[in-house]
């Protein structure tokens, strides 16, 4: 492991593309390819996503851009059967884990075919078949329940770990300081991870801490804390397999900083330009996540602009065409409404639904 | 007199105050430099600077709980809860601390302040953007809660409750910040709202419509649906009086109960779920303040007793199709 010290940055590959053969985790060539294709799949699914809501088609979109490389690094990095509480960021790591596109996109759009029935705002992806738990929008209280979960997977005699994301605007809520402390008195099996990726909202990351780092927190609790340069595939990949690993042979929590850059807005509803400079947007895109991976793959001769183009139009492709299967659909049935509120419906739930069905029955008569 | 939607009101009223009061200061998240997600915040940062115009740290609690010590000390703070959704990491706080600091330093500490929160639906926020979350605080015992509707109360709201004596939690109906709706679509304001000092009383109703036949009261985004069905029903002679409450606690019980008297049926519209929604207190006052003058079981059209949904929202939000029809079934009964 290159680094302990929490005020260093880990990283793997050099600007040019080359990488110290000491930190190279040394992943097979498929491995290395997969990474790539999931990094540019989910690039290729913001990219069409925001275009969308632009033009009126998707009420919202939160796309992480410039920030891939963690969430396919986890993916890469766990078991199926870890579990994922991801932020608004790490959504597409189910996709991933080998969640189907069109399920995934129909959250966005909240229709029928949505598993989560329409009740989400989009960008808050979850499915139990993949072990990624729905996350609120309410910042940083997942972080807890990924500690809880851990801690009964322990309880239990289980292998499972978890993996609880944030941002670092979510570092200031109070919910990370009892999830990191809980974490570290139970030893619980899990791996924090906040992407630092300098902005919430309109607010920059040292207004949320002055630490020097946020890795640096996690010595004041008891645990490891590593901060791995978050456009670096495979320092990423590196650090949470080990975090990962600590975590299931009983080493307990891991917090990893992941130094990164929020390149898009924040979301749909933002408009960066009122409150960063863009100079500083245009030295972050140098370190683009995917172009840097690029560059890794083509030194190991892996990689070239032909293939680049390939993928990108076969990939635009996948997804241009699971959007129109997914508007295909429509909204989910209002009587859908009342269900999930409780395991069965109380009398006063059921009393709710038969007036909306008697005001819908009212409405078709005249 | 300018035209005004209900954020440049507010902006125009946390301006007046400060200028007015060198202690009122304006904190939350994105609220400084940026003006706030909703532009609520605008140029305040330019006018006062970063030490009255306060970007913090994406902690409710820290923001509820850290103005709690500024009111306490003498500033006059109004913080902002970016989302209604989003009060309850500083519900502690609130309840326990800023609610009860009087009483429980038998009236030697107090800590008057106001919180803004943009609540309920309407934008396709799904649950955590669309919340109305007013009963809680009604519930408890020394906040003040008030929800305006228009940019005109929404100003004169304000800057009372800047001024008032006591913790004001104030609720903005972020539907209609920027527009009402008129046929169903959200149509800019055109209002006039007062230029320089222009206070709105706590604790009074406006009557926005006088009738005979059935009273409504309604507060928020909830009063645009309700005018306009108390307008579908006068085609058919059935003649509402519409009531805002404006101030919701302490509510204005005597325009309530003096109305009620005159029409005898009483319906109540808000957004919030039913179960322990605020008009199961003003169907239990009405009914314990009136029970003799009434003709009607009243009503109450709210939100259902689910979460926010986010696709379904407008099957969730009590419409003014569901407002004329528990008009016309509290009219005919
Ligand atoms: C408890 C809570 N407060 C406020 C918000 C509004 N809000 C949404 S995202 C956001 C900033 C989040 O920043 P960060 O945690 O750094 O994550 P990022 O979006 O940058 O990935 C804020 C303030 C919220 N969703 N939840």
């Amino acid at each position: 492991m290159g680094s302990s010290d929490s005020d260093d940055l880990f990283e793997v590959i050099g600007p040019d593309g080359s990488a110290d053969p000491a930190l190279d985790p040394g992943l097979p060539q498929g491995t290395l390819l997969a990474m790539l294709r999931a990094m540019r799949r989910i690039r290729a699914i913001d990219a069409r996503m925001m275009m969308l809501q632009r033009q009126g088609r998707v009420s919202f979109y939160g796309e992480c851009r410039g920030q891939e490389a963690t969430p396919v690094a986890f993916a890469f990095a766990t078991e199926l059967t870890d579990w994922i509480f991801p932020a608004l960021r790490e959504g597409a790591i189910m996709l991933v884990r080998g969640f189907g596109l069109d399920s995934y996109l129909a959250q966005v759009y909240g229709n029928d075919l949505d598993e989560l029935r329409g009740r989400q705002m989009p960008s808050h992806y979850a499915s139990r078949s993949v072990a990624q738990v729905s996350w609120s929008s309410c910042i940083g209280t997942q972080v807890p329940h990924a500690v809880g979960a851990a801690w009964a997977a322990k309880l239990r005699g289980d292998r499972t770990v978890t993996v609880g994301f944030m941002g670092d605007g979510a570092t200031s809520e109070a919910d990370f300081h009892v999830a990191m402390n809980f974490a570290a008195v139970y030893r619980a099996p899990c791996v924090l991870c906040c992407q630092n990726n300098h902005w919430s909202i309109s607010v920059p990351s040292d207004r949320q801490t002055a630490s020097s780092t946020f890795a640096k927190k996690a010595v004041a609790y008891g645990m490891p804390g590593i901060r791995v340069n978050g456009n670096d595939v495979l320092a990423l990949f590196r650090v949470a397999s080990e975090a990962v690993e600590r975590a299931r042979s009983g080493g307990g929590p891991t917090f990893i900083e992941a130094f990164t850059y929020r390149m898009g807005a924040h979301s749909s509803s933002d408009d960066p330009s009122r409150y960063r400079d863009q100079r500083d947007v245009d030295e972050w895109a140098r370190r683009d996540p995917v172009a840097v991976f690029e560059r890794y793959l083509t030194a190991k001769g892996l990689w070239d602009a032909e293939r680049g183009a390939a993928l990108g139009a076969e990939l635009d492709a996948e997804v241009l065409e699971a959007v129109r299967r997914v508007e295909s659909h429509g909204p989910p049935a209002v009587l859908t409404m009342f269900d999930d509120v409780y395991a069965e419906r109380p009398w006063h739930l059921e009393e709710q639904r038969q007036q909306i069905q008697n005001e819908d029955q009212r409405g078709e008569d005249g | 007199m300018a035209v005004m939607n209900i954020i440049q009101a507010v902006n125009d009223a946390l301006r007046l105050e400060m200028r007015r009061d060198p202690s009122v200061l304006v904190m939350g998240e994105d609220v400084g430099k940026f003006g706030g997600v909703f532009r609520a915040t605008v140029g305040l940062y330019d006018e006062f600077g970063p030490d009255r115009s306060i970007d913090t740290p994406l902690s409710e609690g820290g923001i509820i709980g850290t103005a709690i010590g500024m009111a306490t000390y003498g500033l006059r703070p109004v913080a902002e809860i970016q989302f209604a959704d989003y009060i309850f990491p500083a519900f502690d706080q609130i309840v326990n601390e800023l609610a009860k600091l009087r009483y429980r330093s038998g009236g030697q500490y107090t800590a008057p302040m106001v919180i803004r929160a943009p609540c309920g639906g309407g934008i396709r926020g799904g649950h955590y953007h669309s919340q109305s979350p007013e009963a809680y605080f009604i519930h408890t015992a020394g906040l003040k809660v008030v929800m305006p509707s228009s940019p005109a109360d929404a100003k004169g709201l304000l800057i009372s409750s800047i001024r008032d004596p006591d913790p004001v939690v104030f609720f903005e109906p972020k539907r209609v910040y920027r527009g009402r709706p008129v046929e169903g679509r959200i149509t800019p304001w055109d209002q006039d709202v007062p230029e320089g000092e222009h206070t709105v009383p706590l604790g009074e109703a406006a009557l926005l419509r006088e009738g005979r036949h059935v009273t409504l009261a309604t507060y928020g985004a909830m009063v645009h649906e309700s005018v306009e069905a108390a307008r579908l029903v006068a085609k058919e002679g059935l003649e509402v009086e519409v009531i805002d409450l404006r101030t919701l606690w302490p509510v204005d019980v005597e325009a309530l109960v003096g109305s009620v008297k005159k029409t005898g049926r009483f319906v109540v519209v808000h957004e919030a779920p039913r179960t322990c929604g605020f008009a199961a207190e003003l169907v239990t006052l009405v009914s314990e303040k009136a029970f003799l003058h009434l003709e009607a079981p009243p009503a109450r059209v709210t939100g259902w007793d689910t979460p926010f949904p986010c696709t379904l929202e407008n099957d969730y939000m009590p419409m003014t199709p569901r407002i004329v029809d528990a008009l016309r079934r509290t009219a005919r009964f």
